[in-house]
């Protein structure tokens, strides 16, 4: 890998974890007090920095440096969650979305605008009760317990014991401290708090408690020092060559755990030492859990000896007391590492589970691996011509009545139709990604607009090709900009209008054979076909005589030059748009459709096909030409000439089962030259949306695997074929494109007895 | 050294250009030889309906689909039948950053001629039925002209894209 794929990779993922990041921002608004969130932000701005510091992007490090602190006393409960804030963290990320942008540019220098944006936004944060915090930390509390106590933090959330201490009468106060140097452990203080037990004899073995602390003072600054005397016997009748003092020592400190362990390292034999890390230690415990990477075997006493939650001695005890017999074999019945951690009060619960969370992490992370996307468009193009040579081999085995080859035969096209399915679910992904996009479209614009709009998503767990959700990105994006924008009205209108003040857009994603419908539906002021029509009329769309539907007057909506808003907004209304979203649509073998009320909504359904790649097609002929109708069209295969319905010569309908059903004659609409008439003539019924129609064709050669292969620009506004397919034979069959060619016909149709009419008319002067 | 022979080669291309000439519509074309990517035989072509007639329609070059224009057609003229000698002639055209290619069917392939730089003149403004834009030069071969065609232009997908538009608007009116 070189420096600049490195690059890229970091690209890929500062934007993934941005996108996070956007996420949880969102999502926070809703709920604000979920740490899960809190800590996703913290992870990927913590993570974008030091990536970026690597590669020396100075602009980037410098930027979320501040943004990390603040998040980092969002986590530590010093800054609640306002909505402004939310605010300015979203600037940051995009800000941050900026800058990774400039440093993919390989420029050095930030644009001074950048540059100004980057402090403009910082400066939303309010640094000075920082300022305040720090100072406040190192305020002492009251010397009345007749103790010199413990500093005294002046955060809230700091450990329970400790605020006894400052508050309990000495009596009180030992007993408290006796009875809860278990629980003291749990709670977090901004020192280490190391707590001494000395053994009797640990005077007698020459030990003196006194050097340990003083060679303590050398790592760090011993903030105070409680002497637990409750374990000294009356003075009648006691053994004063035996030690019976404890402490409990606040120490101030960078050392590691491991440092202050080595200090009583000749104590062990003689004193129970229990070590709990300062606050300061435990978040760091947690970084370095987050940004750690693990191998996949990693065992969680290893992963906290690593990050130094632990040492090795305590890791040894700890797992002497799991095993005591020393005997690896059973594992049932075993105490869990971290639970035995946790129950000696070796390391904080919080900082096990999230060990234990990374562990699960790694896990999963081993069953998903990260593709490049073009190795699995190879990989899917091989598929096809697999599926094409399978044909080809069937058709030769055919040919030469090899019998003995028929059930090879028939296990390989199983298998290769197995591996084309895996193959395409390899890259199949959720629309519901795509979709939560808009929830910060959403945002935006309403806040920009003055609008209370609500985003309602469903079905985002429908899958379809990513190639298909990286083109469908773009112009959904603008439908949903056009929902946001013009459809629904400000407050005030709606309220006049007895509608809630607060507008919903909906997008919504389901599976209908064989394609997959995204809809985009606003609840806001509709689309008015009058003024549709008023417009179309004055660029030259339609003529005034001519009569339209409903329907085709908000097909009208998706022409080149069409926008009823008066006036253009930053955000939509210039006319440019709706053509091209269709335009982008119909290239994804796609259609859309727009329905409006005017006062109620707006209702835009798409219709996409789930992939570009393969599909399962019908194949039939005309004349002598092959086509394929997908079969997730194919309602329904009837003989022509039968007696349960009557085929009408002059009208192209016929009535199947008490249903007009209109038809199109594949030989004659296509002009096959060639061919003889077949006696046997069937219809075919297709299907989409609500619409059906029938083909008629001249022979029925059922189901086929389908490679697409596509056309190549110069039929790039062929309407009714949507593609090619090799067969096995090498020959090409034409992919027919169902709803482009019942527009095509309908619209000569319209043709034909526009023609008639005037011919009519013609005879009547 | 090899940087001078190609240097060498290089002059040798732009003095002399070696073209392929071939029969269509009973007239001799070239086109010169570094725009033909391939030359085959005709084996089956696809019909494309809805297509201007001098759209072939389109074949199976190794899995891949490559359109063919019957370039008779395409000039304007009656393309004659296809005979064992037909064949179709793969071209590379630029289009919109990308290249395509895009099969030619012509009635015969002949030779590769050498034409001198300065035996080529610029296409006269009148006398042939061709237009204009198809002819890249005029090439004279034994005191005889032969049309250099412009592939470019000849195989232009924009300009076949803007007369299978016009046809597909005009789908109604019946083929002659």
């Amino acid at each position: 890998m070189s420096i600049d794929d490195i690059k890229v990779v970091f690209a890929q993922e500062a934007d993934e974890l941005l996108v996070e990041m956007e996420d949880a921002l969102l999502a926070l608004e809703d709920n604000p007090s979920d740490k899960e969130l809190i800590n996703s932000l913290f992870r990927a701005m913590h993570t974008i920095k030091g990536a970026a510091g690597i590669f020396n992007f100075i602009h980037i490090v410098e930027f979320t440096h501040p943004i990390e602190s603040e998040v980092e006393r969002l986590r530590t409960g010093e800054l609640l969650v306002t909505t402004d804030l939310i605010a300015t963290l979203l600037k940051c990320k995009d800000h941050t979305v900026a800058l990774v942008e400039h440093a993919m540019n390989d420029e050095q220098e930030l644009t001074v605008e950048l540059k100004n944006q980057g402090d403009a936004i910082l400066k939303e944060f309010d640094f000075d009760d920082v300022a305040s915090l720090v100072s406040g930390q190192s305020h002492i509390a009251g010397e009345d317990a007749g103790f010199e106590l413990f500093d005294e933090s002046a955060d809230d959330t700091t450990s329970d014991s400790l605020a006894l201490v400052q508050s309990a009468n000495p009596p009180d106060l030992i007993e408290r401290i006796a009875q809860s140097s278990q629980d003291t452990l749990e709670v977090e203080s901004e020192c280490w708090i190391i707590s001494l037990n000395f053994k009797e004899n640990a005077l007698r073995n020459g030990l003196d408690p006194l050097s340990f602390i003083r060679y303590l003072g050398k790592l760090g600054k011993i903030t105070n020092i409680l002497t637990i005397t409750n374990d000294v016997p009356d003075l009648d009748g006691g053994d004063f060559e035996g030690c019976y003092l404890s402490y409990h020592i606040a120490f101030q400190s960078d050392s590691s755990r491991e440092e202050i362990e080595d200090v009583f390292e000749f104590a062990q034999d003689d004193c129970d030492i229990t070590i709990v890390p300062s606050r300061a230690k435990v978040t760091e415990y947690m970084n370095m859990l987050d940004v750690l990477t693990l191998k996949d075997s990693e065992r969680l006493g290893e992963i906290l000896l690593n990050i130094g939650a632990i040492t090795r001695n305590e890791l040894d005890k700890a797992l002497c007391i799991q095993n005591p017999d020393g005997d690896n074999k059973s594992t049932e019945a075993k105490k869990r590492i971290g639970d035995i951690l946790v129950e000696q009060n070796i390391v904080g619960k919080p900082v096990v589970e999230q060990a234990q969370k990374k562990q699960q992490q790694v896990r999963e992370q081993t069953q998903s691996i990260r593709v490049d996307s073009d190795k699995l468009g190879q990989l899917i193009n091989l598929v096809g011509e697999l599926v094409t040579s399978s044909a080809a081999m069937k058709i030769m085995v055919e040919k030469h009545h090899l019998r003995e080859a028929n059930d090879v035969v028939a296990g390989v096209e199983h298998l290769v139709e197995e591996i084309r399915d895996t193959a395409l679910q390899l890259r199949m992904v959720q629309i519901g990604e795509t979709f939560s996009r808009f929830r910060r479209v959403t945002r935006d614009v309403s806040t920009e607009l003055g609008k209370k709009i609500k985003l309602v998503i469903s079905g985002g767990e429908s899958e379809l090709d990513k190639t298909v959700v990286e083109k469908i990105n773009d112009p959904l994006t603008h439908l949903v900009r056009n929902a946001l924008d013009h459809g629904i009205e400000l407050p005030e209108e709606r309220i006049a209008n007895g509608k809630p003040a607060e507008g919903t857009v909906t997008l919504n994603a389901y599976h209908d054979s064989g394609h997959i419908v995204i809809e985009v539906i606003d609840d806001g002021a509709g689309l008015d076909p009058e003024r549709i029509r008023a417009k179309a009329e004055r660029i030259g769309l339609v003529e005034p005589e001519q009569t339209l539907t409903r329907a085709e007057v908000f097909r009208l909506i998706f022409e080149a030059g069409l926008s009823t808003k008066s006036e253009a907004s930053n955000l939509s209304g210039r006319g440019v748009g709706m053509d091209v979203v269709r335009r982008n649509i119909e290239s994804l073998r796609g259609s859309i459709e727009l329905d409006s009320e005017l006062g109620t909504g707006t209702r835009i359904i798409i219709n996409l096909p789930l992939t570009l790649a393969i599909i399962e097609g019908f194949m039939v002929g005309a004349g002598t030409e092959r086509y394929v109708i997908p079969l997730s069209m194919v309602e329904e295969c009837v003989e022509m000439d039968s007696d349960e319905w009557t085929e009408d010569k002059k009208q192209n309908f016929i009535n199947l089962r008490g249903e007009v059903m209109p038809f199109l004659r594949l030989r004659e609409f296509f002009k096959c030259t060639d061919g003889a008439t077949t006696e046997r003539e069937s219809l075919v019924v297709v299907r989409f949306g609500r619409y059906k129609a029938g083909f008629v064709v001249d022979q029925l050669f059922g189901e086929q695997q389908t490679v697409i292969k596509p056309l190549g620009s110069i039929f790039q506004h062929l309407k009714g074929v949507s593609g090619a397919t090799i067969l096995g034979t090498g020959e090409i069959a034409l992919i027919l494109d169902v709803q482009g060619l019942v527009q095509i016909a309908s619209a000569e149709s319209k043709i034909a007895t526009h023609n008639s009419q005037d011919h009519q008319e013609l005879h009547n002067t | 050294m090899n940087q001078l022979t190609k240097t060498d080669s290089n002059q040798v291309k732009t003095d002399v250009a070696q073209f392929l000439t071939f029969q269509a519509a009973d007239e001799t074309f070239a086109i010169e030889i570094l725009d033909v990517k391939e030359i085959i035989e005709i084996e089956s072509i696809t019909r494309v309906p809805m297509m201007p007639a001098f759209i072939a329609g389109i074949i199976n070059l190794r899995g891949r689909v490559v359109p063919v224009v019957d370039l008779s057609k395409r000039l304007g003229r009656h393309s004659s039948e296809v005979t064992k000698k037909s064949c179709i002639v793969l071209v590379e055209i630029d289009h919109e950053d990308d290249s395509q290619t895009i099969g030619m069917m012509v009635d015969e392939v002949n030779e590769i001629l050498e034409i001198d730089e300065s035996h080529t003149q610029p296409a006269p403004d009148f006398g042939t039925d061709l237009r204009t834009d198809f002819i890249r030069a005029m090439g004279r071969v034994d005191e005889k002209f032969m049309i250099l065609l412009d592939v470019n232009h000849v195989l232009s997908i924009e300009d076949m894209n803007a007369l299978s538009t016009l046809k597909n608007e005009k789908v109604a009116t019946p083929e002659e």
